[in-house]
């Protein structure tokens, strides 16, 4: 779950900053403790990953496997990240704007995802689609493929994601009232033009601020799709378990390679997250 | 929904009430339920000999110790980060300001993948770890290590607005009244931020919890000694055991809800301190 | 085109106080008419329902003589300014006064044309293709009256339009609104919570307390015969002062009112005396007006006047507004006792508590 990350604009005199000595000791320690645990291992995701080459890299993830994991990876964010933006739009208007019976119940139920081990996320799943599952019997009568293949990951990842828009466009929504969409309702404006119009610019940044996480987590998710897979290799494995299955065949270097492309990943959310940011700040 | 508020005059209540609660109902509410209906299997016996069994209660250990440390760890570090970036200047600041959410951006196989071989005998921190007799990976450690990776940004990210927000005017106040600057800290800062180290603690702690993906590589997954419950359920649901994998899901689910009730008390608690302070 | 409100009511919660209770009045077509009343009263609560924003729990509202009661606020074409102003941030100044005319599908000439004369009305030419963030409070407002004037609305609904801003501007803003009422000469209905600005620009004044229409009539009528305590305290800054009924007057002290043919022997009596309904003498006189003396317990010059607060023989205290030379020429001091003669005070009966 992220934080709120907007910054509010820092003072300048502190009578806390205490002594350069004491300063420049936390300081240090403080950097030191995120070079170990952050800076290092992101280096070393790409050393890893290069250690044989060039030519072993573009290898490694380009074979086909390696492809139809990408594609998997794409196609099962491709859905989860729209319908858990239209979901986020409603539920966020929804819960923003009214105060209705089971209003607390459907919050605790929508951050239910964030709260669950993602082990149980998929578990659910298998207990509804599986062979033994309550709705088993009538799949595999009529010969349809939940588990153990592409639509259990699909639904894994959008239980997974559901949450992010949500909470990253509700604050937003809140904090900025609905005046405005009053006053285009006075001036003849329909229910939907004043969404499109008034509501949906208000809140874009927030919304992309959603999307992009939602995006991160749907292409990176691990746990929630691992249960539900089946690790049917070329079939119903994305990217990160690509990684690793070749892992545990102690093909590192491809496995790095496999994990440098989510790495590069992650680190194209930062970026973004960053400039959605300064940008919704500058508004 | 109630008599007195049927009609609304912003557009769309119908519409996303029943688009809202037909998504959550169908993708959460009736999957959830299945978890506790396929406990009803299950006989109270079979049940309690499912959870109490030895296996069972030594991944409850590993998993609770090892996220109650990386929590923990995190309050310490992440407090110390989180001052760092509040109230110093210095190179590189905005860099680590973005780096800081790298854990929640990473996907957590990534993560396993890249701190077991750095732990590992031969990894580039292993080798001098074990020189000096310390085994990381495939340990209990290892699981606390790869947990405090994962938790690290919670409560960096719930210390630092409270931490931005706090008047200096307060600061200043306590420096005129003779307090040294630790005194400001422990006095009037600590008490100030504490109820948002707790909430960032308890995101880490249950984050923890429920972890997977960080942890089953750098464990190495030997029953009864680093064995997580996540993984627990895991095995017992490639060996089809699906009701024994149910019924340690909900002794899971069942603690983390315990866990989320007693913060919720504990916040509220600290948080009537404060304000009784703050009126008397 | 007047606005007729007939028995309204509003409750936001079961069982909790209306917001608005059995509210009637009528704007008349072509006036301003004030919604005044302190915070709380529900005056914005009404002005919603008029506009639709709300909808009622019970009774009508009539515009024009048809009742729309039941007509979406889309369909209402009333053009409401907000207190908050309400502006589209994401658009632009033109693109805020245009957004209604476009939503009526309006042939783009005829767009383009409307908003340069809304422009040229609010006086902000200049300044079409600046985003609301980079306007003054001023001309924010000014747009906000553009972009619901834009829609050649029946009537138009202010909500404390000028509450946000500094008192000059506010004075400004006051003259430039009766300026444009009497240039468009549509019907107006003003929510304020400032008498000045209420008794000032308006026709008409609905004084509101509780979710009620407390008295309706000119500014005039409420100033000078306010028909509750309520009204006689909220305007115009009374002094109350304690009596009862003897022989068939108001006996407060040593000073004797009229009181309502109504009242009984020995009924409790307040009357609500302005500041500036005071007259301070050092000498005895019985020129028809009541005398009576007080003490001075304090003094402060403000601004052309000097606020005097007097405590009367009956334990009331009361504020008296005086021009700073009579203050000058009277010569007292605070704890000189002096003659306040009662202009005028207007009487109630029975138990009136604050």
């Amino acid at each position: 779950m992220f934080a709120p990350t907007i910054h509010l604009p820092r003072r300048k005199t502190r009578t806390l900053e205490g002594s350069p000595w004491v300063r420049w000791t936390l300081i240090t320690v403080a950097l030191g403790f995120l070079a170990v645990f952050l800076v290092v291992p992101l280096v070393a995701v790409f050393t890893f990953a290069f250690q044989k080459g060039w030519e072993a890299y573009l290898a490694a993830i380009t074979e086909p496997e390696a492809r139809s994991a990408i594609v998997l990876t794409l196609t099962a964010a491709a859905i989860a990240v729209p319908l858990n933006l239209v979901f986020g739009l409603a539920a966020a208007w929804l819960l923003a704007r009214f105060r209705f019976r089971g209003r607390a119940l459907l919050l605790t139920l929508i951050d239910l995802p964030f709260s669950v081990s993602p082990v149980i996320a998929g578990l659910i799943f298998v207990l509804l689609f599986g062979r033994q599952g309550w709705l088993g019997p009538f799949l595999s009568e009529h010969d349809l493929h939940v588990i153990f293949a592409v639509p259990g990951i699909v639904l894994a990842t959008v239980f997974i994601t559901l949450p992010f828009v949500v909470r990253e466009v509700l604050p937003v929504m809140q904090t900025q009232g609905s005046d405005e969409e009053e006053a285009a309702l006075t001036l003849g404006a329909s229910g939907w033009r004043t969404f499109l119009r008034v509501t949906l610019p208000k809140v874009k940044w927030g919304v992309l601020y959603g999307v992009i996480l939602c995006n991160a987590r749907a292409m990176g998710e691990f746990g929630a799709v691992s249960v539900v897979s089946g690790h049917v290799r070329g079939v119903t494995t994305t990217l990160p378990l690509h990684a690793e299955i070749l892992y545990n065949e102690y093909d590192f270097a491809g496995a790095f390679a496999v994990a440098s492309l989510l790495t590069l990943l992650a680190l194209v959310t930062l970026v973004l997250k960053k400039y959605v940011e300064w940008r919704s700040e500058a508004s | 929904m109630g008599s007195l508020t049927r009609r609304h005059v912003l557009p769309g209540f119908k519409l996303s009430l029943g688009f809202t609660w037909a998504y959550v109902g169908l993708l959460v509410l009736i999957p959830l339920s299945s978890l506790f209906l396929k406990t009803f299997s299950l006989t109270w016996l079979q049940f309690w000999e499912t959870v109490t069994a030895p296996r069972a209660l030594a991944a409850y250990r590993l998993s609770f110790g090892a996220s109650l440390s990386a929590a923990l760890a995190n309050v310490v570090f992440g407090l110390l980060v989180a001052w760092v970036l509040v109230r110093y200047r210095f190179p590189g600041r905005s860099l680590v300001e973005s780096l800081v959410d790298l854990p929640f951006a990473l996907p957590t196989a990534v993560a396993g993948l890249t701190l077991t071989t750095l732990f590992s005998a031969k990894g580039w921190y292993g080798q001098y770890l074990e020189a000096w007799g310390f085994k990381v990976a495939y340990t209990s450690v290892g699981v606390a290590v790869a947990l405090t990776f994962i938790g690290l940004p919670f409560v960096v990210r719930t210390v630092q607005p409270v931490l931005e927000d706090i008047d200096v005017d307060v600061e200043e106040a306590a420096a005129t009244l003779g307090a040294t600057p630790w005194q400001t800290f422990a006095r009037v800062l600590f008490p100030a931020i504490f109820p948002a180290l707790l909430s960032g603690f308890t995101l880490a702690f249950a984050r923890a919890l429920g972890e997977y993906g960080s942890v089953v590589f750098i464990s190495g997954n030997m029953p009864l000694r680093t064995e997580i419950v996540p993984l627990l359920i895991v095995t017992k649901l490639e060996q089809y055991d699906y009701a024994g994998a149910t019924a340690i899901a909900v002794v899971m689910l069942m603690a983390s809800f315990l866990l989320l009730l007693v913060v919720n008390v504990l916040q509220r608690w600290s948080h009537r301190r404060l304000e009784a302070r703050a009126g008397a | 085109m007047s606005i007729i409100v007939e028995q309204l009511t509003r409750r936001f919660s079961p069982g909790g106080s209306p917001a608005v209770s059995d509210v009637s009045f009528h704007a008349p077509a072509g006036a301003i008419t004030s919604l005044l009343g302190p915070s709380g009263a529900g005056k914005s609560t009404l002005l919603r329902l008029i506009c639709g924003l709300e909808i009622p729990d019970v009774g009508r509202v009539l515009i024009d003589g048809v009742d729309c009661t039941s007509l979406p606020v889309q369909q209402r074409n009333v053009g409401v300014v907000f207190q908050s102003y309400a502006l589209f941030r994401h658009m632009t100044v033109r693109e805020n006064i245009a957004f209604g005319l476009n939503v009526r599908k309006l042939p783009r000439a005829e767009v383009e044309a409307r908003v340069d004369e809304m422009l040229r009305l609010v006086q902000l030419e200049a300044l079409g293709e600046r985003h609301p963030g980079q306007l003054s409070g001023g001309q924010r407002q000014r747009v906000a009256f553009a972009r619901a004037l834009a829609i050649r609305p029946r009537v138009l609904l202010l909500d404390e339009p000028f509450g946000a801003l500094d008192t000059r501007v506010r004075e400004e803003l006051r003259e430039w609104l009766h300026q444009l009422h009497t240039r468009t000469g549509l019907t107006t209905l003003l929510v304020t919570h400032d008498q000045q600005e209420a008794l000032e620009i308006s026709q008409h004044v609905v004084v509101m307390s509780d979710g009620r229409v407390a008295q309706a009539g000119s500014p005039e009528d409420i100033y000078d015969r306010p028909a509750s305590p309520f009204v006689a305290s909220f305007i115009g800054g009374a002094s109350v002062l304690r009596g009862r009924v003897l022989e068939g007057r108001a006996s407060l002290g040593s000073l004797a009112l009229t009181v309502p043919a109504a009242a009984r022997e020995g009924e409790a009596v307040h009357a609500f005396v302005r500041p500036h309904d005071i007259k301070l003498a050092r000498s005895v006189s019985t020129e028809g007006v009541t005398p009576f003396t007080g003490r001075v317990q304090r003094f402060k010059p403000v601004g052309g006047f000097v606020k005097v607060l007097l405590r009367m023989p009956s334990g009331d205290e009361v504020t008296v507004q005086v021009p700073r030379s009579e203050f000058d020429a009277l010569g007292v001091v605070e704890g000189d006792a002096v003659r306040a003669d009662v202009l005028t005070a207007s009487v109630f009966v029975g138990d009136y508590a604050i």
